[in-house]
């Protein structure tokens, strides 16, 4: 089991109105087998240590599932691996003497609350707008009451993946929220339930992303490159499809 | 339901006409390239696609005009979106790269506001240069029309800046159609993860193809095709 030497340069900011700085911090004999985060765990037990406020940063689950961690580490969301959540990187993918750059999600519609830690709340609120299903649900229906095709089922599921960890908006060059508001919208329409409400619920969600101050997407398709469960750029096709079904 | 209006502002209807005007334009410039290619033709064979079209008279009009309506349309949203990054954005990444796979992040891609605002001033130049610029006239069937032909060849074939100035720029045409073709593509609701690739080719080649076509003329003059053919001197 080795141990490695890691330089950090990590964004700093006390408040949402406060101007951020990167601070540098040395970390010593971080083990090759932690993950990102236990590795700023240790960092923070260093700065509590010596007195000094810790580094906030998002997590829950640590398993890759609940979409709570979303940072930008050497300028990619969720680090540099493919289909990982960044608490699911782990440190041997640095080596000895390595720098790295940590950056919270920066997009106007996710201001900062402090150091790492955004508020993603606009993503509940383009959910509000039309992110369900309007049925009176009572008990659980039996299974085969709706019969449902089985690819129609797997795409479905698919796209229903999308954790909201905000990486798309974090990594589109224009702040997109574009990928997150389609694969709900691709989840949602393409099912029997939700299906009489599609051009409604895709006119309203698409509404709310925009007055949310989300940018404009640009099809670069790196949403679905930093995507840590891989929500295809289909799905935003297919939004701007509904959207057309919808108007005319 | 929101009306026409608001749907074509709206971020999505913004990136649907984006997609819609591109497609337009696409198929003009292949148009414009058959056109152009009439230079390989026989002797009036230019003069002669000239004079057909303005044999079009008031259509030609409604055409150019609308043609025009598509362009800026088109530039105006593209500009509008380019300024809205930094407002979505205000603090930019210290650092900040691509995670590759299947982003389409690429100096095509990263660059269109750029090719774009370029080709928006080089259209201007273009029309300056060729629709309004002083022609002589030629005979074809006894008729008296612009000769459009010899103006081509005395622009490229007297002036490096022209002939390479139009060269360069169809190659920033070429990289805006290789992201732009893929886009349309996708704004236009066309999905399927398989198809993707398939799209994104079939852009690739397209825009390859339209840069070259382009490109190859304004050269092929200057370095002296064309000369023997011309009623003027080449020098």
């Amino acid at each position: 089991m080795s141990t490695m030497t890691i330089n950090l340069k990590i964004w700093r900011q006390k408040n949402t109105e406060a101007k951020g700085e990167f601070q540098v911090y040395k970390l010593n004999d971080v083990n090759e087998h932690m993950s990102f985060l236990e590795m700023l765990d240790v960092l923070n037990e260093n700065l509590i240590k010596e007195g000094k406020d810790p580094v906030e940063f998002d997590y829950d689950c640590r398993e890759g599932i609940c979409g709570s961690c979303n940072l930008v580490v050497n300028g990619r969301a969720h680090g540099p691996k493919r289909l990982t959540a960044v608490c699911q990187l782990h440190m041997r993918t640095y080596s000895d003497g390595d720098t790295i750059v940590i950056e919270p999600p920066r997009a106007a519609a996710f201001p900062v609350i402090k150091d790492l830690v955004v508020d993603r709340s606009a993503f509940d609120r383009i959910i509000e707008a039309g992110g369900y299903v309007s049925v009176k649900t009572g008990a659980a229906p039996e299974a085969n009451l709706i019969p449902v095709q089985e690819e129609v089922a797997n795409q479905a599921f698919d796209y229903a993946t999308c954790i909201g960890c905000g990486a798309c908006v974090a990594a589109c060059p224009n702040s997109s929220a574009s990928l997150f508001t389609a694969s709900k919208l691709a989840h949602l329409n393409r099912l029997p339930q939700g299906k009489p409400e599609r051009e409604k619920r895709t006119v309203a969600m698409v509404q709310q992303m925009e007055a949310e101050g989300f940018g404009d997407c640009s099809n670069y398709a790196e949403c679905e490159a930093v995507c840590p469960v891989g929500i295809s750029i289909s799905s935003i096709a297919e939004m701007r499809k509904n959207y057309l079904k919808a108007i005319f | 339901m929101p009306t026409l209006l608001q749907a074509a502002t709206s971020q999505v209807g913004r990136k649907i006409l984006t997609g819609l005007t591109g497609v337009f334009l696409v198929l003009f410039i292949i148009f414009h390239l058959g056109g152009n290619l009439a230079i390989f033709g026989e002797p009036d064979a230019m003069n002669r696609y000239s004079m057909i079209l303005h044999d079009f008279g008031p259509l030609l009009w409604v055409a150019r005009i609308g043609l025009l309506a598509v362009f800026l349309i088109h530039a105006w949203i593209g500009i509008s979106i380019w300024l809205k990054k930094r407002k979505a954005r205000p603090e930019n990444y210290a650092v900040y790269s691509s995670k590759g796979g299947p982003s389409k992040q690429s100096l095509s891609s990263r660059t269109m506001a750029f090719t774009g605002i370029v080709l928006l001033i080089f259209v201007i130049f273009h029309i300056n240069t060729f629709a309004l610029g002083d022609m002589e006239t030629v005979l074809i069937d006894g008729r008296e029309t612009h000769d459009v032909k010899a103006l081509v060849i005395d622009t490229f074939s007297n002036s490096a800046f022209y002939a390479f100035g139009y060269a360069f720029t169809m190659l920033l045409l070429g990289a805006h159609l290789g992201h732009g073709v893929w886009s349309a593509f996708i704004s236009l609701g066309m999905s399927g993860k398989k198809s993707s690739a398939i799209m994104y080719t079939v852009g690739t080649v397209i825009a390859i193809v339209l840069a070259v076509g382009f490109l190859f003329i304004p050269l092929y003059i200057y370095f002296g095709g064309g000369c023997e053919a011309a009623l003027i001197q080449c020098t």
